[in-house]
């Protein structure tokens, strides 16, 4: 798409025909996985990612490495290699994307790990909303045991490593990690306090090290390549790519893999070619409903996870959603805080009843019933809910509040002071009128009002009794003419 | 035995089949109840009494972790099911006022079924394909750029085709 972009974890994703084995074998697949084997002891694989300054992509940030580390220098008889490629975050398809393009890359990494850790056995969460996904795992897996790149005795050397699937069922909270190892073992997706980390007692209690489906897209090429060549791609602090799911208000839609450190400016206006039908840009939303709103005067900010977090934001898992000036941003806000509250899986209180209390207050807001203690309430309840709540859902669900209400504080106020919302989204905050230009008296709106607050004689324009209107929007549905506009 | 005569028995074929072939018994619980779902589209109380006897757990975790996960249904759901994406993408490219045309289309709310069993509405959560927000799946067709006017469209192709 642009000479900006670089592809490390998305190599071979449309390039190679995710259903052959020997088109990734082509592509130098399962090259760094015989480097391991035959050639490098297990502490320096781990050495190697260590150097490389690879971050967890799915959304913190924790340096691999160190999982790995830790999860190899805790003894135990049986350890677990882990995939989450339960890719929940509305707005964010790069997983589903490698994992559909290219399967290989993926059981490779978890091999490799399996490898540098001692572990025997690796399973993959996945979610079941991506039925092709699981299709092409499972060949992919089936393709590996037949070549003896999977299985028992790997290429002949005596390493052994075995994978399977496991498919999620829709719960946002197991993209957490220790949920997901909840879900795993059969039960409720509900996180527990860490520590201990997953490294050190995880699935039944055993080291288990686990990495996002883009994190492991990333071990393949760093081992073949160098971690020096790794380095050479991003951040000091952030090295290497990251893939993001551009969506929402732009003219390009979908992903976009730039080395860490380029200014959302770039990827907005450049790769993604600005914003649809001229309108002017306002906020780009990233990290999902963990993440924040970043407005306009930040877009030359260098994204890396520091920076995001700084702007009340996060890296997330990459999903990139861009707003424009007809998007109501108490409303977006609002429509995150839903889906949390939905989502909050109900073991800790700050997440369960605090959630549900910011909704309510947002909800207050963009009805037209909110107060000025409102504002400083949301504040408030949302750095409490931040510092209290017991997994990353919850710490970080009252972000989107959060950051739209510093960031756009003179829209809350509007909705809060002038019962105006000024993007024209909350319903009941926008008045209906009659454009008497297009209008041409044929009373339908008259006739389709319930409370029967339009007036006009046949053929002439009509006019909405504003005292009277409940803000249906009846009448502008039912006009054929385009002559009733919010406003 | 005709199914309907094995499940009046009180006997679920298919499960056992399932739960045996597992090679690892650990964690079987959530497979198992994909599993019976997708053999009797949903997950009635005597199925997962039957499959707590069957994996010798309380009956109580079977009911806790099939009302946790969203994919899986207590209640039998109409011949086809429509769901709305209502993720970030597709909601800030209007899925709202599409969910609220099929509602009016089809005259019943979000999570109800008409009353032919026709139609069950619902919305889902983000199924990764943003760059065709807003997105509808009716049972597993993915229909992409979906606006209110396409609703009644959508409706039609279903309608006359009788169930499945």
């Amino acid at each position: 798409m642009s000479a900006t972009q670089t592809r490390i974890a998305l190599r071979n994703c449309g390039v190679i025909d995710p259903e052959s084995i020997n088109d990734y074998i082509a592509t130098d697949g399962y090259d760094a996985l015989a480097k391991c084997v035959f050639e490098l002891k297990p502490e320096e694989v781990v050495d190697v990612i260590k150097k490389s300054g690879l971050r967890g992509r799915g959304g913190a940030g924790f340096p691999t490495g160190i999982k790995w580390e830790t999860a190899m220098k805790t003894p135990s008889d049986v350890k677990y290699v882990l995939c989450n490629a339960d890719e929940g975050d509305p707005g964010a398809f790069m997983d589903r994307s490698v994992l559909e393009g290219d399967p290989h890359c993926v059981l490779e990494a978890m091999a490799i790990c399996g490898y540098a850790i001692g572990a025997s056995q690796g399973i993959i969460y996945v979610r079941a909303e991506y039925p092709l996904a699981v299709k092409r795992l499972q060949i992919a897996i089936d393709q590996a045991k037949d070549l003896a790149l999977l299985g028992d005795n790997i290429m002949g050397s005596d390493f052994s490593f075995n994978l399977r699937l496991y498919l999620g069922a829709g719960a946002f909270v197991c993209g957490e990690e220790t949920s997901l190892m909840n879900s795993v073992q059969g039960g409720r997706g509900e996180p527990r306090i860490k520590p201990p980390f997953p490294a050190v007692a995880g699935l039944w209690g055993k080291p288990t090290n686990i990495n996002n489906v883009e994190t492991y897209a990333n071990v393949a090429a760093i081992i073949r390549n160098g971690w020096e060549w790794f380095r050479s791609f991003g951040t000091e602090k952030s090295p290497g790519t990251k893939v993001f799911a551009l969506a929402g208000k732009v003219n390009n839609v979908g992903l976009v893999e730039v080395p860490m450190g380029t200014p959302l400016r770039t990827i907005i206006e450049d790769i993604g070619g600005g914003i649809r039908n001229n309108r002017r840009f306002k906020a780009v939303q990233t990290g999902g409903p963990s993440g924040g709103c970043i407005p306009a005067e930040h877009l030359d900010t260098p994204i890396d996870y520091e920076s995001l977090t700084s702007l009340g934001s996060m890296m997330g898992s990459g999903g990139m959603i861009v707003m424009d000036e007809d998007d109501c941003m108490v409303n977006i806000a609002k429509f995150y805080l839903t889906f949390t509250a939905e989502e909050s899986c109900g073991k800790c209180s700050p997440c369960r009843i605090g959630n549900q209390r910011l909704l309510e207050i947002l909800t207050r807001i963009t009805s037209g019933e909110g107060e000025d203690k409102d504002l400083s309430e949301l504040d408030e309840l949302g750095n409490i809910i931040k510092d209290t709540a017991l997994c990353g859902l919850g710490q970080s669900s009252p972000n989107p509040a959060i950051s739209t209400l510093r960031f756009f504080k003179s829209e809350y106020i509007a909705h809060v002071r002038d019962k105006k919302c000024p993007a024209g989204a909350c319903i009941k905050l926008v008045g209906f009128k009659v454009l008497p230009e297009k209008c041409t008296g044929c009373t339908v709106c008259a006739r389709n009002c319930p409370v029967k607050c339009i007036s006009g004689k046949p053929k002439q324009v009509h006019s909405i009794d504003q005292a009277k209107c409940i803000k249906c929007g009846a009448c502008m549905e039912k006009c054929r003419f385009k002559a009733i506009v919010r406003g | 035995m005709a199914q309907e005569a094995l499940e009046a028995a009180g006997s679920y074929p298919e499960i056992d089949a399932f739960y045996d072939s597992l090679p690892d018994k650990n964690g079987a619980l959530i497979p198992v109840l994909h599993k019976a779902q997708e053999v009797y589209g949903y997950l009635p109380k005597d199925v997962q009494l039957y499959i707590a006897r069957k994996l010798e757990i309380p009956a109580s975790k079977v009911f806790g972790v099939a009302t946790f996960y969203s994919l899986f249904n207590l209640e039998k759901k109409g011949d086809y099911r429509v769901n709305v994406c209502l993720g970030t993408a597709c909601f800030v490219r209007g899925s709202e006022g599409v969910l609220a045309e099929f509602e009016k289309e089809l005259g019943v709310a979000r999570t109800e079924t008409t009353s032919d069993g026709t139609f069950t509405i619902g919305s889902i959560r983000c199924v990764g394909a943003c760059g065709l927000a807003p997105v509808v799946m009716v049972n597993d067709k993915v229909y992409g750029r979906v606006t209110p006017d396409d609703v009644k469209h959508i409706v039609d192709e279903y309608l006359g085709k009788g169930g499945e």
